[in-house]
């Protein structure tokens, strides 16, 4: 039916999409800069702040990477703020029983990874719905938590884990030649270093592996991958281990920020990840999202708490905010693949 | 030469199927089944709706397991005990509802669950080739293999079905009603690469209701008729009439009761409907004490233009007029109001609700006039209105307090109709009433509509299956690509003109 000189819709047209599928979130970004740009007082458009949006991203991007894997399956979790409360009451613990910094962050990141497993083995034996398990672990890590930190804030030790989050880190560690010639816009925090290398690996892991591939497929027709011979449930649960061990990477960092293990803490984040994952061009019903994506939605929801941190707005607009952001970018990507369809 | 033509006849045949046999609780779906195949050939796989082909292709894909009976390949015993095993014997099949991902590309497509990789990165770069290689065998110019297979149509997916078939090495390929949604010019296609295949050596068993794309691309046939094998031939020395009568078995009008009905009034009249969802262009005039049938192809438009018409869909242009007066394009519940029902194509997502029982399904939509004095509905009052349908349908029932998840087919079916006959509903739109049913239950569901008929009630009917249309309705019209042509009494209809109508009369 198509006219013989139409071009073959190949690996220029795919990449060409992955481009236009990322405009939306970005040009949102851009959108949102401007505005605080203009509304803001001036400090909102400067190199120290957008330092700060950066390091502010840092909790929610991190766990945003692992939730990009599982919304791309065709999964949710709703365990992620519960996992993060959970991984910084470890690291607390695992501080202040003085077993130093990398095992303690190793643990924490373990803490997460259990919760995890959890849910992806309720998910793959019992094969129940994602959204019902995770709903469960939301209440059961939160608990545990709780129980683990008696109820309270864990006062421990933080050593060099508050520098991952310090916007001033203390460069007495790197060499002589590096410290003095690396220019002041280049001194981030280190956690958002961290949230860049993750993301890069996450990319490549969802890009160029089987693994990633296997991940689309699940979400994109999962009875045809199981048919492909895709092992559709140790696939799975992977995917939710690798969140798990994201989100507690991110309570980890969450440990280094508030130098407390706080059972209460990162409440309601799990709707920040779902929104930035969405926000970034996810579709929930799965085979869709990238990690940049995913990133920018991140970025763009920190920039929006800042900007209206600055100008003074109320919390309940930036609420509202957010929320009509979520519903506006949904429904413009509805519309783009609506049309697509056609 | 001569010695080689003794050598190929005894050869044994690429696929053979030997007295098979397989129930499913009390029905028999196959009774004894033969079947041979050989080498390089186009295998014709012929019978009507349920006469067995799908169990048996379930059984040559592995999927199940038959009663007893045997099969070879290649002259070697062939039991596979799953999907997996009967590829790893070469069988490949290629299935109507398409078996893709469509955010992978066409490559990973072809590739997933056996990619070669390092570490967990993909090494692609040989199947990359052999995928070139055999995109280049069929002649296909139109993807490559870093397509995103959500960028093609539906005959672009079916060849990457069949490149992925090749580079697995199938030798037997299965497909199932292939053309039934495919554009003229994609069906063109897809013969050319079929003969391609053959030539190259692979068996392709060929199942489909259009008898002459078989005599087209047909070498052999077996005819299937109630589980069993009726009939076997070459293609070329068998008529389509004979193909026809080898299926039915039986005269027509045994199986489509057909009372004397006198068309009245019109009931519903519909002038240039188009909709966003697809019809283009739709005129009718549905008569009271008549059916009226709509043929066409899956994805022509048929399900779109009763849904248009319904307020499912948006209407974006067309008069109606119903029992002589003009209406403006009316929401699902007032057409109910107006006693105008549609029973959807999709019995178990919108015809009936699985979970509850037959008198709250029968009641569902009538449920406001059960309201006793303070407005409550009993369970008794439901029941009550209930029971007259399950005689009167003679459902095959214990109790109307029986969960509708618990029925057959056929009778979920009929708990469908009366739930709409209940509200008083006389004009009736049908999506394709019969799909998903068992022989002798589709009987009774003929013999219902056209009691319904002969009683004056209107009755608007969607069907793929021909045979059904021509035995039930009074008149019949086609519907091509959204456009519906003109109904005609079905005397002035035979298959093969109805066909050329649906396809756009290229065959």
């Amino acid at each position: 039916m198509e006219p013989e000189d139409q071009p073959l819709p190949g690996r220029g047209a795919a990449r060409a999409r992955q481009v236009a599928d990322l405009v939306g979130p970005f040009l949102g970004l851009i959108v949102v800069v401007a505005l605080f740009g203009a509304v803001a007082p001036e400090g909102f458009l400067s190199v120290f702040n957008a330092k700060t949006i950066a390091t502010q991203t840092v909790i929610v991007g991190l766990a945003a990477i692992g939730a990009t894997f599982i919304i791309r399956s065709g999964g949710i979790d709703l365990s992620v703020g519960s996992a993060i409360a959970l991984a910084s009451v470890v690291t607390a613990l695992s501080m202040k029983a003085g077993h130093g910094e990398l095992p303690s962050a190793l643990l924490g990141v373990l803490a997460g990874a259990a919760v995890g497993a959890v849910n992806g083995g309720l998910i793959t034996l019992l094969k129940l719905p994602p959204f019902i398990v995770t709903l469960g672990t939301l209440g059961a890590a939160r608990g545990a938590a709780k129980w683990l930190g008696d109820e309270q804030k864990v006062d421990a030790p933080s050593g060099w884990l508050k520098q991952f989050m310090s916007k001033n880190p203390d460069l007495s560690g790197l060499p002589g030649f590096i410290r003095e010639n690396v220019p002041d816009w280049l001194v981030l925090a280190p956690g958002v270093w961290l949230m860049g290398l993750s993301a890069l690996t996450a990319a490549f892991l969802l890009r160029r592996t089987v693994f990633g591939t296997w991940t689309t497929a699940i979400g994109s027709n999962e009875p045809t991958a199981r048919l492909c011979g895709v092992p559709v449930e140790r696939t799975k649960f992977a995917i939710y281990v690798f969140a798990g061990a994201m989100a507690g990477l991110a309570g980890v960092l969450q440990f280094g920020r508030l130098t407390v293990g706080d059972p209460t803490t990162a409440m309601g984040k799990e709707l920040d990840v779902i929104a930035a994952v969405v926000i970034g061009g996810a579709s929930l019903s799965g085979g869709t999202g990238t990690i940049l994506g995913a990133m920018i939605g991140a970025f763009l929801m920190a920039t929006l708490a800042n900007g209206c941190n600055l100008s003074g707005v109320p919390n309940f607009v930036q609420e509202i905010l957010v929320g009509g952001i979520i519903v506006g970018a949904v429904t413009l990507d509805g519309i783009r693949h609506g049309r697509r369809a056609a | 030469m001569e010695s080689g033509a003794v050598l190929r006849r005894r050869r044994p045949p690429r696929l053979q199927i030997k007295g098979v046999t397989k129930r499913f609780g009390g029905v028999h779906a196959l009774r004894g089944v033969d079947l041979e195949a050989d080498v390089g050939e186009v295998h014709a796989l012929l019978g009507e709706n349920g006469a067995g082909k799908s169990t048996l292709m379930k059984i040559v894909a592995g999927a199940q397991a038959p009663d007893s009976g045997d099969l070879w390949i290649d002259g070697a015993p062939f039991a596979p005990a799953s999907p997996r095993e009967a590829r790893e014997r070469g069988v490949a099949m290629i299935y109507q509802e398409l078996n893709l991902c469509p955010h992978l590309s066409v490559l990973e497509n072809v590739t997933l669950g056996r990619e070669t990789s390092r570490l967990g990165v993909k090494r692609l770069d040989a199947a990359r080739v052999r995928l070139d290689q055999v995109l280049r065998d069929l002649d296909v110019s139109s993807f490559t293999g870093d397509t995103l297979v959500s960028d093609l149509g539906p005959g672009d997916r079916q060849l990457v079905e069949i490149a992925r078939a090749l580079c697995l090495d199938a030798t037997i390929i299965v497909f199932d009603e292939p053309t039934s949604s495919l554009s003229a010019p994609d069906v063109e296609r897809l013969f050319r690469v079929t003969r391609r295949l053959v030539a190259s050596g692979v068996t392709v068993l060929w199942i489909s209701h259009f008898l002459d794309e078989v005599k087209a691309i047909g070498n052999r046939f077996t005819v299937l008729r109630d589980g069993e094998t009726v009939g076997q031939g070459d293609v070329s020395e068998t008529s389509t009439d004979e193909m026809v009568t080898t299926m039915a078995g039986r005269s027509v009008a045994e199986a489509y009761p057909r009372s004397s009905r006198i068309p009245g009034e019109v009931a519903l009249a519909v002038q240039g409907l188009a909709g966003a969802s697809g019809p283009r262009e739709a005129s009718f005039e549905l008569r009271s004490g008549e059916i009226l049938g709509v043929f066409g192809l899956v994805g022509a438009g048929r399900t779109e233009m009763l849904r248009s018409l319904y307020g499912l869909d948006p209407m974006t242009a067309g008069q109606l007029e119903l029992r002589g007066e003009a209406l403006r394009r009316p929401r699902p519940r007032r057409w109910v109001e107006l006693g105008v029902g549609l029973l959807s194509e999709d019995r178990a997502r919108e015809g009936v609700a699985l979970d509850l029982s037959i008198a709250e399904n029968i009641t569902l939509s009538s449920v406001r006039r059960l309201a006793n004095r303070v407005g409550a509905v009993t369970r008794q009052a439901k029941e009550a209105a209930a029971e007259p349908w399950r005689g009167r349908l003679s459902l095959r029932a214990s109790s109307t307090g029986q969960p509708v998840r618990d029925l057959s087919g056929g009778n979920q079916q009929k708990v469908a109709l009366a739930r709409l006959l209940e509200c008083g509903v006389d004009i009736l739109l049908l999506d394709e009433p019969t799909r998903g049913i068992d022989v002798g239950a589709r009987v009774e569901v003929y013999r219902l509509l056209d009691q319904l008929a002969a009683e004056g009630k209107a009755i608007l009917m969607v069907s793929s299956h021909l045979p059904e249309l021509l035995g039930t309705c009074d008149r019949i019209a086609v519907m091509h690509r959204g456009v519906l042509g003109p109904a005609r009494p079905r005397e002035d209809w035979t298959e093969d003109a109805a066909l050329a109508a649906a396809t756009g009369g290229t065959r």
